[in-house]
């Protein structure tokens, strides 16, 4: 295998790696763009996900032990989305509606309680222990080209470019969207136009929640394992990806998810060649904390900058 | 005041005293905790990535506790004490390691059995050397804990020294490998046994492609794997627990790397066969003393485990059960219920337990630790080999 191989394969590790933040970095980001609060509670929406899909993944099998593979991660996503956007929206309304006008710090230490809240709760329920979790696509090795990927990585790729797609779409050109728009810029002339904030800011983290489930149950199947504190490294590191494409902005999300998953992966295969041997893959997250800090230096706001016309 | 509140400050008022009374009593009769009752520690973590592990422990020493006390308990000069377990939660955190000791030590407890990570064992055993308690780890392995120059710390496996060169032996011999990629957790424990391959399979000639390193809360490992796919390495070697071991193991089968893979102790365990799936088949781990079934009451063991507590021996249950008997064996010896005395006749203990004969060196390790060598085959721990 050369050089370029190895290449090829950590961008697809990377692009895999750099789709889920993606997909969760989203959430913090329309969140953010709305009522600017950092949802800390986030990330553990995201094992509430994973482990809710996990039971009903579960009780599938023992049901219906011939479903296929792909009927399985339905009956995941299935039992996982509406979970989550129930979840987030009991969230928002306990939790952040009571204290919209309270300064800004106020929120964010009630949704930093949420999550620890969300991560004892579940481990009352599923317990302490890691949980393997099913094989749901078939696991054997493919070779597409020089790479090597599986079809789990492979559904991870396209269903997070078919989402984001989606998102663009609804939040462009639906009227639910425009509504988002017009509340993100200015909530109050958004109010005397006929848009409900209650109903949009409630919309926006059911979607956001939504997101999560996903990028939850395919977090979980592609590393093969689940657990009550999985939520808090992978809702850190896309909070780090929103902030790098300029929170509050959509497509900055995709790109800074996916930028920071690249980053991440070529950092730990090439670290070690870059700086002559000084550092090895131990040092793979200071690499990508150094890039982030190389990039908000030179672009305070982002790479594709806090508040562009939609930001929503 | 009406009269709730006085009865409320009546009962207040007994249970101050009665406070007042269990830390007089305690003061009293130094450490021995109250009554007739003796009371010993166990540290584990209890949550978290290792919680199978931990609790594995705490069952192996709950059970000799269990049959200790069936038999009439521990007898001190001519008077018959029972035990008591005071099992703590250490999270396999360093830092919550440190707080388990202070609590144990402040709850009067004679000996400690424990703790399961070295990474925890090495800071916990300042605190109870420093209480004059007796420390007896039944599965830290790294060499360190017991060469830190205190009279307190004993094992009851082999060290990472022996378990190392084993575990590089076997490469050389077994595997018939010339080229290896070594990856660790970057704990105490899992760096400490990946340098100790590393140096016996360098002194063997062979040759060191890829040094990566990982942490044990990490689960994505595609990147340093992708690595070590490029060295094109014979064997891969990982120090670190199965929390961390099976999905790395599960991630290069799904690369495409055939290498064989070699763990340690922390990832030789049913729970890492559980987590890698059929990608477990054929991986080599090592474990720092003699496989169960080798053991001449073994299968007894297993069996008397599996009704008490319904689940089945992980690792080291063996090593917790001997370790709860050699400190009762102490403590009958020393006649009496002083911490110093306790700790000197676990230093002088001559044992033939569960898991072989248990005579310490004088740094506290054992004197004839055995390595035995397993290959997954089937979903099952396959015995392959020991050597001492």
């Amino acid at each position: 295998m050369g050089t370029f191989d190895t290449f090829l394969q950590q961008v697809f590790n990377g692009l895999v790696l750099g789709s889920l933040y993606a997909l969760i970095a989203l959430g913090y980001t329309m969140v953010y763009g709305i009522v600017n609060l950092i949802n800390f509670a986030h990330g553990d929406v995201l094992m509430v996900g994973a482990l809710t899909a996990y039971t009903a993944i579960s009780a599938a099998q023992a049901h219906w032990p011939a479903l296929p593979g792909w009927g399985l991660l339905l009956v995941g996503m299935g039992a996982a989305i509406p979970t989550c956007v129930l979840v987030s929206l009991v969230i928002e309304r306990v939790a952040y509606r009571p204290l919209r006008n309270a300064p800004r710090l106020a929120p964010l230490i009630t949704a930093i309680g949420v999550s620890i809240l969300l991560q004892t709760l579940a481990m009352i329920i599923w317990g302490r222990n890691h949980l393997t979790y099913p094989q749901l696509l078939p696991p054997d090795p493919i070779s597409v080209g020089p790479a090597i990927v599986t079809w789990t990585k492979i559904a991870v790729v396209v269903l997070s470019a078919l989402i984001m797609g989606g998102l663009l779409l609804l939040v462009q050109r639906t009227s639910l969207g425009r509504a988002m728009r017009a509340t993100a810029e200015n909530p109050r002339v958004a109010a005397l136009m006929g848009v409900n904030p209650d109903r949009v800011i409630a919309s926006t983290f059911a979607i956001g929640a939504a997101l999560a489930a996903v990028a939850g149950v395919m977090t979980a199947a592609v590393y093969s394992v689940a657990h009550f504190y999985m939520g808090f490294i992978p809702g850190l590191k896309a909070f780090t990806a929103a902030v790098l494409g300029g929170i509050g902005n959509i497509p900055g999300a995709m790109v800074g998810g996916i930028v920071l998953g690249l980053i991440e992966a070529l950092g730990a295969g090439y670290i070690d060649q870059l700086s002559g041997g000084i550092f090895g893959s131990n040092y793979q997250d200071v690499f990508a904390f150094i890039v982030l800090c190389a990039v908000l230096i030179l672009r305070p706001s982002g790479l594709l900058g806090e508040r562009v016309a939609d930001r929503s | 005041m009406n009269s709730p509140s006085r009865a409320a400050l009546a009962l207040s008022l007994a249970i101050l005293a009665l406070a007042g009374c269990d830390r007089s009593k305690e003061g009293a009769g130094g450490s021995a905790g109250s009554g007739n009752v003796i009371r010993i520690g166990h540290v584990a973590p209890l949550s978290g990535g290792t919680a199978h592990l931990g609790k594995d422990n705490e069952n192996g020493a709950r059970l000799a506790v269990e049959e200790i006390n069936a038999a009439g308990g521990v007898k001190v000069g001519d008077k018959a004490y029972q035990l008591e377990l005071l099992a703590e939660d250490d999270k396999g955190d360093p830092r919550e390691a440190t707080l388990a000791a202070q609590k144990l030590v402040d709850s009067g407890v004679v000996a400690v059995v424990g703790h399961l990570n070295s990474g925890c064992s090495i800071p916990a055993s300042q605190i109870y050397n420093a209480a004059g308690i007796v420390q007896v780890s039944p599965s830290s392995t790294a060499v360190k804990y017991t060469h830190q120059g205190y009279k307190s710390t004993f094992r009851i496996v082999a060290n990472d020294g022996q378990q190392g060169g084993a575990m590089g032996n076997y490469a050389v011999d077994g595997l018939k490998a010339k080229t290896v990629a070594i990856i660790d957790d970057q704990t105490q424990y899992g760096q400490g046994l990946a340098a100790e391959v590393e140096n016996r399979v360098k002194a063997r000639g062979l040759t060191v492609v890829d040094r990566e390193y990982t942490n044990d809360k990490a689960s994505d490992f595609n990147a340093i794997l992708t690595k070590v796919r490029g060295a094109h390495p014979d064997v891969i070697v990982y120090g670190g627990m199965d929390a961390t071991a099976g999905p790395l193991t599960r991630q290069a089968r799904q690369l495409g790397i055939k290498s064989d893979i070699l763990t340690g102790d922390g990832a030789c365990s049913p729970e890492y066969i559980h987590l890698a799936a059929e990608a477990a088949e054929g991986t080599i781990c090592t474990q720092a003393g003699e496989a169960v079934s080798k053991l001449a009451r073994g299968d007894q063991f297993v069996a008397r485990y599996k009704a008490r507590f319904g689940t089945d021996v992980q690792i080291y249950s063996p090593y917790s059960y001997d370790a709860v008997y050699v400190i009762a064996d102490a403590i009958h010896n020393a006649g009496s219920l002083d911490r110093a005395a306790i700790a000197a006749q676990v230093a002088k203990t001559d044992y033939n337990g569960l898991t072989g004969h248990i005579v310490f060196d004088e740094n506290g390790d054992l004197k004839a630790g055995a390595v035995s060598v397993f290959q997954v085959h089937k979903g099952q721990l396959e015995y392959l080999s020991t050597s001492r």
